[in-house]
């Protein structure tokens, strides 16, 4: 059968997860080897999908253009996403899409070093397109839900102490960061709260599509 | 590798022959062991390329030995969905679920057989010289041949297949998946695309040539090449005309006409992608090779229920 490599899944966080992902590593040597961020909740991650409201546009290149988009999930959190001439479709799509919009990202998440030494997470996407309400409402459930499903991976994981780590990425998220998934937790709580609540008061319609 | 081993070989594929051709066990087994102790060869190999020499000796075709591996008439029974190796002679019991137009003088019959595990596709060679199989009968047919081709298997009827009618009727069994999730991509080669136009030939064009006949004058097709996530599994979709019509709402002329507007038929992809990425799909069809061919999508728009996703946070 096929041995071609298999595509990379992409993983369904919430930007406050999402941004504390600052841990990357690779699986072999190889140059091309891709590229993966460590969630704290222990999984690694080379591809994400997310879906949220787009709140602000702007070029922030010097030279050539260089789209940032923030994109905004239940809790308020921010993903940031960043394309260049590299990704002329999506740079095009930032370029002229009107805050506020529902978006669909599909992309890699990347980390970059501040002169300060902080680590910023963003994603390059591979492609963003205006989605509806009821999208974002199945993606926030959805994400909740794979979120859980790790969750409760690393509390039984991690439950008999410090010896019995089976999994690699829950042992790495261990030994890299210092942040409960308790957190993480809340942050799912949060969100679906947020759904709750919009479902028993609708807002005026937001983003018109 | 035990000299056994070698024997009991050497005897199987002697017994294949000893009708047609005047060898001796011995000479086979000399054959097998100077490929596998001094060629180095793999005993699966050694034995194809030794029965390949007395097919030849013959003037046999392969389907022509009875058995096949593994020697006698005992075959096992399998269900179709059981099927999941080439060149296997096995025997089964299953309804002619359809017949097809043969495209080629060579094949007697085509078609699709059935169990309760599913559906396979068959093949009978007109030199076979077979009776005749009916739409809806029930046969057991013993001695056929697996096949594979690009991760799809059938099997094949030769010579010495056995087909006996059964009067039991069989409820053929659904190989249909489901799969959802978020479309996360469509792959090059999808949207307006041009086919080869030669007989039984439908391969995709690039760059206006067929990798089989060369530069030829193509024929338009709608296609979608797509990718289902669902944030553990990946699974790859093909959405033939119908199913990308009735998906994007857009018929083939429109895309010809999108095309010619726009001197690009990259457009026609341009567009599906803006419409359909990110956006969840639930799709079901049988599985060809890593895909899942669309026969039945649906737009997932209603909006999901945060209430059990909300109890199940709360509870740990």
């Amino acid at each position: 059968m096929s041995s071609a490599p298999t595509r990379e899944v992409a993983r369904r966080v919430l930007a406050r997860e999402f941004n504390d992902a600052t841990f990357t590593f690779k699986e072999s040597d190889d140059e091309r080897a891709p590229v993966y961020v460590l969630l704290p909740t222990g999984e690694r991650a080379n591809r994400v999908f997310l879906v949220g409201t787009l709140t602000e546009t702007e070029d922030v290149g010097e030279d050539a253009e260089y789209w940032q988009g923030r994109i905004v999930d239940p809790n308020g959190d921010t993903f940031f996403t960043y394309a260049g001439q590299y990704q002329p479709e999506a740079a095009s799509m930032l370029r002229d899409l009107e805050p506020p919009a529902y978006v669909a990202v599909v992309g890699k998440p990347r980390t970059y070093e501040t002169d300060e030494g902080e680590v910023n997470v963003s994603v390059r996407p591979e492609s963003i397109t205006t989605v509806d309400e009821a999208t974002r409402d199945r993606w926030v459930v959805e994400t909740a839900e794979r979120t859980l499903d790790r969750i409760e991976h690393f509390t039984d994981e991690t439950a008999d102490g410090d010896e019995a780590i089976g999994d690699e990425y829950v042992a790495m998220a261990r030994e890299e960061y210092d942040l409960p998934v308790e957190n993480y937790r809340r942050a799912v709580v949060d969100a679906l709260e947020g759904l709750e609540d919009a479902e028993a008061d609708p807002e005026p319609e937001a983003a018109a599509d | 590798m035990t000299q056994t081993d070698l024997r009991t070989h050497a005897e199987e594929i002697h017994d294949q022959f000893e009708d047609r051709l005047d060898v001796s066990a011995d000479d086979v087994e000399e054959r097998l062991e100077t490929l596998v102790e001094e060629y180095k060869v793999p005993l699966e190999e050694a034995r194809r390329s030794v029965t390949n020499t007395y097919l030849d000796q013959a003037g046999m075709e392969r389907d022509e030995l009875g058995g096949g591996p593994g020697g006698g008439g005992g075959n096992e029974t399998v269900q179709v969905a059981d099927v999941d190796e080439p060149e296997q002679w096995v025997d089964l019991t299953a309804k002619v679920v359809e017949l097809w137009e043969p495209r080629s003088d060579s094949v007697a019959q085509v078609g699709l057989l059935g169990d309760e595990s599913g559906t396979i596709k068959f093949t009978k060679w007109a030199k076979s010289d077979l009776p005749s199989l009916e739409e809806g009968q029930v046969y057991h047919l013993k001695n056929v041949v697996t096949d594979e081709y690009q991760g799809r298997y059938s099997v094949k009827l030769n010579r010495t297949t056995g087909i006996e009618e059964r009067d039991a009727d069989i409820e053929v069994g659904d190989q249909d998946v489901t799969v959802e999730g978020a479309l996360v991509d469509i792959q090059s080669g999808s949207g307006l695309i041009k086919r080869c136009p030669e007989e039984d030939c439908t391969r995709v064009l690039q760059n206006g040539r067929c990798s089989e006949h060369g530069e030829v004058e193509g024929e338009f097709d709608l296609r979608i090449k797509g990718v289902l996530d669902d944030g553990d599994e990946v699974t790859e979709v093909i959405f033939d005309q119908e199913a990308t019509e009735a998906l994007t709402g857009v018929e083939l002329a429109e895309a010809k006409q999108m095309a010619m507007d726009a001197l690009d038929t990259g457009v026609v992809a341009d567009e599906m992608r803006e419409d359909l990425l990110g956006r969840y799909y639930r799709v079901t069809g049988p599985t060809f090779g890593r895909y899942v061919l669309a026969n039945e999508t649906e737009t997932l728009t209603d909006a999901t229920d945060p209430e059990t996703a909300l109890i199940r946070a709360r509870s740990i």
